[in-house]
């Protein structure tokens, strides 16, 4: 029976595969009593079905947690932004429609996040959110250059969430394509961000605030949001020293590489922001 | 479907020992689409080359080395084409966006030399690309051009990320592509801001639901193609 080349074959590569499939033997008698038993139209189907619990990825659970957190931001930026748009006075003309497009984009991003979720037995509701971060911000809503200011660390905050979550996705197709579509538009927002507040040059946003992340500088007048930005000075990336590729340095090395934020550091951002 | 050979040929047997054995189910599941179930009960003996999808020019491997390669090959494009940017000087650059296009030139050729260094010896070779409908004296084709590139890159690795294995290395590769693409995106936005400010993520790139374009490889290399010389034998890419 050719079939088993099959076996043969992946042995050579993986030699481990018998450990994954349980056991040499048991595989071989699971797939020759399949065999004999099945038509012959179903054996690539039922070969898929042996491999994937083989090697495919753990159940749903993962990508469940990775949606309920990735909602949980999106819940904050949301409210954030509506909360603002809210407020006569806070944000000027000129902001209004950069504004309004985040808050357009972050709003979709709750729903398509809550309908995803919804599929796979529900969602988790919005906590209840207090954007002063106990007092660090106390005037985010009432100084637009605040506001701004955490907007900044709100968008760059997603973009490294999204990122560090990526791999937990590998494999899930469509979830993990859509994911990596909300997280580029995160960066869309943030270097709009960044660029409007170095146009307004306060509250630390100096020349030097660029739509891109130059070592783990914040550019803003705080150590509150350092821990947004901690970890973005990297300039090894898989071992190779990107800072002495055409002697580029430090800076362009670190702008050219976002990092991920793990799940655990990005809960500790959005938990600053979320009322115990 | 060359993996029920019973003797693969000696050029099979350097593919196979070439791909990381945690890859070979993506190598396994490019040729299971081929699989029929007549051909697994009467063994594959016969010649398989009516499966081989030809193509000339540059291959870009398989699996996840075709997939690094495609990013390296939109690198390459990028790099070149800022390199130019900087070198030309549109009439009218202001200080600030002769600055910013140079940190852009050093982060596009930052990927370009990350994935050339960690493709190693499966690095496609270096692209001859073809500019001559740029304009690079020109404030609004060089834009132009560069949004396109932007956008464009954005939505490839979006679209290819899907098609890194689901493996402990195809993890760090899409941890790294993930690095990348928020870059190309801050790009992308700060190139179509200083084409019209506010249009960062207008809705010709966003969708309704707050998403970014997507484009599979051959979407992209239909609209790359224009820049590229060398030809790219983009068979192997997934589809």
């Amino acid at each position: 029976m050719d079939l088993l080349n099959i076996f043969r074959e992946i042995e050579k590569i993986d030699p481990e595969v018998y450990n994954r499939l349980d056991s040499r033997r048991n595989a071989m008698k699971q797939f020759t009593n399949l065999s004999g038993k099945i038509a012959l139209t179903a054996l690539p189907f039922a070969l898929g079905s042996m491999l994937n619990k083989a090697y495919g990825q753990a159940a749903g659970t993962d990508v469940k947690s990775v949606l309920s957190l990735a909602l949980t931001l999106e819940y904050l930026e949301a409210a954030y932004y509506s909360t603002a748009l809210a407020k006569p006075g806070l944000i000027p003309a000129s902001g209004t429609g950069a504004i309004t497009t985040i808050s357009k984009h972050e709003t979709a991003h709750v729903k398509f996040l809550q309908n995803a979720l919804a599929g796979m037995g529900g969602f988790p509701p919005s906590p209840t959110f207090d954007f002063t971060a106990k007092g660090t911000f106390p005037a985010v809503f009432s100084d637009y250059d605040y506001f701004l200011a955490v907007s900044q660390a709100f968008e760059d905050t997603g973009v490294r969430a999204y990122k560090g979550q990526a791999p937990n996705l590998a494999g899930a197709g469509t979830v993990l394509t859509a994911a990596l579509s909300i997280h580029s538009v995160e960066a869309r927002h943030a270097a709009h961000i960044r660029q409007m507040r170095k146009t307004r040059g306060t509250l630390g946003a100096t020349a030097s605030l660029k739509p891109w992340i130059t070592g783990k500088q914040s550019g803003i007048a705080t150590t509150a949001t350092d821990p947004v930005y901690a970890g973005e000075e990297v300039t090894v990336q898989a071992g190779i020293n990107i800072a002495a590729i055409n002697n580029m340095g430090a800076d362009s090395a670190s702008e050219s590489f976002d990092e991920p934020l793990t799940g655990p550091q990005a809960v500790a951002i959005a938990s600053l922001f979320i009322k115990a | 479907m060359k993996i029920v050979k019973p003797n693969p040929p000696k050029e099979d047997q350097e593919v196979a020992s070439r791909i990381h054995r945690r890859n070979f189910l993506r190598y396994l599941g490019a040729g299971s689409a081929f699989l029929t179930a007549a051909t697994l009960a009467s063994g594959c003996h016969k010649d398989d080359d009516d499966f081989n999808m030809g193509g000339e020019g540059v291959s870009l491997g398989s699996g996840d080395i075709a997939v690094l390669n495609y990013a390296y090959a939109l690198e390459q494009l990028e790099a070149a084409f800022y390199t130019q940017v900087v070198n030309a000087q549109f009439s009218g650059m202001t200080a600030t966006e002769l600055a910013y296009f140079t940190d852009i030139r050093n982060h596009e050729i930052a990927h370009r030399e990350f994935f050339k260094a960690a493709l190693g010896a499966n690095a496609i070779g270096s692209l001859e690309v073809n500019f001559s409908a740029v304009d690079f004296s020109k404030r609004d084709s060089v834009l132009g051009t560069a949004k396109a590139f932007e956008d464009l890159g954005v939505s490839a690795y979006n679209g290819a990320g899907q098609y890194l294995s689901n493996t402990d290395t195809g993890k760090v590769y899409l941890g790294l592509a993930g690095k990348i693409v928020s870059v190309e995106a801050r790009h992308a936005a700060y190139i179509r801001d200083l084409i019209s400010n506010g249009t960062f993520a207008a809705d010709d790139v966003v969708d309704a639901n707050g998403l970014d374009k997507v484009r599979t490889p051959a979407e992209v290399f239909t609209i790359a193609a224009a820049f590229i010389k060398t030809k790219i034998n983009t068979s192997t890419l997934p589809r």
